[in-house]
């Protein structure tokens, strides 16, 4: 089947298996491997993008459903050579360290902030639920998305 | 300057900020063939027929092969390998890639489908009909130790080995029959499942003209790999290359040598394609190794006062159905650690491994030390419970040096603790957790018969690091060294180059060593290069692991630097003509003495050396040196972390409130990386106390084998952590200790005193691993004489 999407910013398109799921068509068939895979359960939080300015586990949509959407990966979140807000409060704050759930994680989190740009620290802990880190005890993460506050994004 | 230290940032960031960070997974090469692996459904059982016709008609697949073809193959001359035969008795039944006749575990690989594409795998491997006789399963260590049925046919028992560790049988025995206090308890320490972020994956690519043959994997010891399949596939060393590309977290479940490393390798090698596996999340409760499993069995003996004159321990540990790379290793690693940080006159330790019909046992972060410092530190809470004082103060009591500050100390156990000074890190610990508040804070919930009740655990912890050194290994039977290797350059432009063979997953690597070379040389940590993580890059190394890197292969860097900084200045001194005694070595200039105007920088020097004009004689071109370190001991790297629970006794819910850690792990590189490192660790044994556990059925099935299930904890479920440190240097140069597993090997602990604690009042003593509000609750009702 045919799909056609806009992913950071460009008109992308493919022929692919009905079943295809979308972390696997970013990845494999556009070589957008910032996306991460952690889980086959829609339980880790790794494939987190956002579908039309809204946070998705990409694992949980087949490619065929998020035909006609607008895509943003972590590979498209600040463009240009620059860092976006949020991942440069995670490399200050020490937020990633293997860094394999960190892209889920930045997405999740810039998503989080444009619903609730005042959250506190229980409103980010809550809202980062979906998405696991092994590495880092989450305290830093929740430093990071704390210090990026309202004017994030 | 004086960038040790500083907490810099990280320069491995952005690229995994980006998604620029390649793992194993997100490399593609043309015409690679994925395995899908076909895995046993039952725990034992014997293979009667594989039926493949119809996987090998699938869109697709390339081939099939069972355990039996592969035999036939000749693909490998030697079993997966052990490389701790403990004893040397030690019961070792050959572990091949793929089972032939008979399977040990479920999901142990019994055939192998190749297909163009991770999708038509997985498709075929489900259309191979395998025909089995299931045999009795040994589903837990219990059955294990009751030995009623045996989890290989061919073995009449399930016992592995006999470890004893007992300096001086008639002290300790004398210690118990005169102790006026005694404590006898009993402890669990479930398996669980490593979970590492990222799967493990493997891609072999070959050159089938050339011989050579690269294998990509997630893992953390690419040096070992490549030895062991050098050794059981029989190519030719000189021939593999392997890499470790990022890596996303390791924690001991990347440290083996697995089936699909060794599939892939030979598989690729023989057919001539490129031939990749990514590991399921839901197949990595069977396809990676899992940790803990023990049977622990403490005994303490004290004095009057609750001084201890004696601990004697004894473990059963559940190996599962293989010895893998150091499976039988892990409970010893743990085995001189029971004696804690107190002065205990006499010791004991017998060990031993069983197998189960359950996914191999091997390393997860800690490795052995959090199972030890688990047992002694809540058998110290049962024996403030008998002496009648405090927990604080039964420690207090017992430390080491009186809880002073001490260097090179022989321990029960047979070790030299390197250094210590456990007084002032207990004191500043309580002192942080407002100690006094909170006992006020919990009295206060107790009179008043509040719901929520308060819960304050200690956990004084002492752990080892730094593996190891080499003649100390090899007293244990360990089959390799515990070196590390560096090489440090400077190029003709004055930047350097260090290569390690430490290969980093997470920790930080690049960023500290840059920071070392950068002070050693007196260069900007900026114009350091860290190279590593592969064979070809870094032919020599021994890797990640056991807190290791810094202080054993960030002392061979520093070393190496010191042998740089020698070499430069017979340079300088020639080009300053003036002898080299005179010669002065600051912030990256060489100077004479006396002259302070007579300078020449280290990167003008490095200029001299790559040109050769004008050398001393004698002196070869280019500023590189190298060295193997072999650390002359162990660092043994201490701490004390305070647990706060709320325990909600109508519901038996455990709530983490308040961790506080103070930890020494001597002098720091980067104490940012450190308090990462601290958190991470930590909120890996809260798990392990509140909610990570493999759970089995009777027949060996795993019951929670993915993430749906097993409950990795999630950003909700732990509170913010404050850390500390005091730093006691260690005796190596750079007077680092380690603090990958610090974290893990003092939380858990903490955790189930803290819960104990809370349930003081009811008379509960104990509380097994995971604290479930099921058991919480139960224990409660139990003790109020409820019914259920
Ligand atoms: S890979 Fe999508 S949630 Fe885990
Ligand atoms: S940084 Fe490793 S999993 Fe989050």
């Amino acid at each position: 089947m045919k799909v056609e999407m806009t992913v950071n910013g460009e008109s992308r398109s493919a022929d692919v298996e009905p079943r295809t799921l979308l972390v696997h068509f970013l990845r494999d068939d556009l070589g957008l491997t910032g996306t991460n895979i952690g889980c086959d359960t829609s339980s880790c939080g790794a494939c987190t993008v956002h579908i039309d300015g809204e946070s998705v586990k990409s694992c949980t949509v087949l490619a065929v459903q998020a035909d006609g959407a607008d895509v943003t990966t972590i590979e498209g979140l600040a463009g240009g050579g620059e860092l976006h807000p949020m991942q440069e409060a995670f490399m200050e704050c020490h937020g990633l360290q293997c860094g394999y759930c960190t892209p889920g994680m930045v997405m999740a989190a810039t998503s989080l902030l444009s619903e609730n740009p005042d959250v506190d620290e229980a409103g980010v802990r809550e809202g980062l639920e979906g998405n696991l880190c092994r590495c880092t005890g989450y305290h830093n993460i929740v430093k990071a998305v704390l210090s990026v506050g309202g004017d994030g994004s | 300057m004086n960038a040790i230290g500083t907490p810099m940032k990280r320069r491995e960031d952005p690229k995994l900020l980006t998604g620029e960070g390649k793992f194993v997974d997100d490399i593609q090469v043309a015409g690679q063939l994925w395995m899908g692996m076909v895995r046993s459904p039952f725990a034992h059982a014997k293979i009667e027929s594989i039926d493949a016709s119809a996987a090998e008609d699938a869109p697709g697949v390339h081939a099939v092969y069972t355990g039996a073809q592969l035999q036939e193959m000749e693909l490998w001359i030697a079993p997966l390998p052990c490389a701790w035969p403990v004893t040397d008795d030690m019961v070792n039944p050959p572990h091949f890639p793929v089972a032939a006749e008979e399977v040990h575990h479920v999901g142990e690989i019994v055939a192998v489908v190749l297909a163009d594409s991770r999708y038509e795998a997985a498709d075929a491997a489900e259309l191979v009909v395998v025909d089995y006789e299931p045999l009795p399963a040994v589903a837990s260590i219990e059955a294990a130790v009751a030995d009623e049925a045996t989890a290989h046919s061919e073995l009449d028992s399930n016992k592995a080995f006999h470890w004893p560790l007992i300096p001086d049988p008639e002290a300790l025995d004398a210690a118990f029959a005169n102790a006026v206090h005694t404590v006898d308890a009993r402890f669990v320490q479930q398996r669980l499942i490593p979970a590492p972020m990222e799967p493990r994956g493997v891609l072999a690519i070959p050159s089938p003209h050339g011989g050579e043959i690269t294998l990509y994997s997630a893992t953390q010891v690419p040096h070992i790999l490549k030895v062991m399949i050098a050794a059981t596939s029989g190519i030719s060393e000189a021939k593999l290359r392997i890499i470790a590309p990022a890596v996303g977290g390791g924690f001991g479940a990347k440290l083996n040598v697995n089936p699909d490393e060794l599939l892939a390798v030979t598989l690729a090698n023989r057919l001539g394609r490129p031939v990749r596996w990514t590991e399921p999340r839901s197949e990595a409760a069977f396809s990676t190794h899992q940790g803990r499993g023990q049977l622990q069995h403490i005994e303490l003996a004290a004095d009057a006062d609750g001084k201890l004159t004696g601990v004697r321990v004894h473990i059963d540990a559940d190996m599962g159905a293989y010895m893998m790379l150091i499976t039988p290793g892990v409970p010893l690693l743990g085995s001189f650690l029971y004696t804690g940080v107190y002065d205990v006159p006499a010791f004991g330790f017998t060990c031993e491994g069983h197998f189960t019909n359950l996914t191999p046992t091997d390393a997860y972060r800690g490795a052995g030390r959090p199972e030890a410092s688990y047992a002694i530190e809540r058998a110290m809470d049962l024996l403030a419970l008998e002496v009648g004082v405090g927990p604080d103060e039964i420690r207090r009591r017992n430390f080491l040096a009186g809880g002073e500050a001490f260097e090179n100390l022989d321990v029960a156990s047979t070790l030299t603790f390197d250094s210590g000074h456990y007084g002032p890190n207990l004191e500043r610990a309580l002192e942080l957790a407002d100690y006094e508040g909170l006992r006020a804070e919990q009295k206060r919930r107790r009179d008043a018969g509040e719901r929520i009740q308060m819960g304050i655990g200690l956990c004084t912890y002492v752990e080892i690091c730094g593996l190891a050194p080499s003649r100390a290994l090899g007293g244990l039977n360990y089959g390799a060294g515990g070196w590390e290797h560096a090489t440090v350059r400077l190029l003709p432009t004055g930047k350097a180059e260090v290569v390690s063979g430490s290969t980093p997953h997470g920790q930080g690597h690049e960023t500290s060593w840059s920071q070392i070379v950068g002070d050693k040389l007196g260069i900007d940590p900026a114009d350091v290069t860290v190279l590593h993580s592969d064979t070809a890059i870094s032919p020599l190394g021994l890797d990640t692991y056991g807190s290791r890197s810094l202080s054993v292969g960030g002392v061979a860097i520093a070393a190496a630097c010191d042998k740089v900084v020698e070499k430069a200045k017979l340079i300088a001194a020639h080009s300053l003509e003036a002898s080299p005694d005179d010669i002065q070595f600051e912030a990256g200039v060489f100077s004479v003495a006396g002259s302070p105007d007579q300078t020449v920088a280290i990167q003008e020097v490095a200029f001299g050396a790559f040109t050769a004009h004008d050398l001393p004689d004698g002196i070869e071109p280019n500023l590189q040196e190298q060295v193997s370190f072999d650390p002359p001991n162990f660092a043994f790297p201490f701490g004390t972390h305070v647990a706060v629970v709320d325990i909600d006794e109508e519901t038996g819910e455990v709530r983490l409130t308040d961790y506080i850690a103070v930890d020494d792990c001597g002098n720091q590189i980067n104490p940012m990386i450190v308090d990462g490192q601290v958190h991470g660790g930590i909120v890996q044994g809260v798990a392990q106390a509140l909610w990570e556990e493999a759970v089995y059925d009777d027949d060996g099935n795993c019951q929670n084998p993915s993430l749906l299930d097993y409950l990795v904890p999630s950003a909700a479920e732990v509170p913010s952590i404050v850390t500390d440190s005091t730093i006691t240097p260690s005796t190596n140069p750079l007077g680092v200790k380690g603090v990958g597993e610090a974290g893990t090997i003092g939380s858990a602990a903490a955790v189930i005193n803290a819960i104990c604690d809370g349930l003081s009042p009811h008379g509960i003593t104990d509380m097994l691993m995971p604290a479930t509000p099921q058991r919480v609750w139960r224990a409660i009702n139990d003790a109020k004489g409820g019914a259920a």
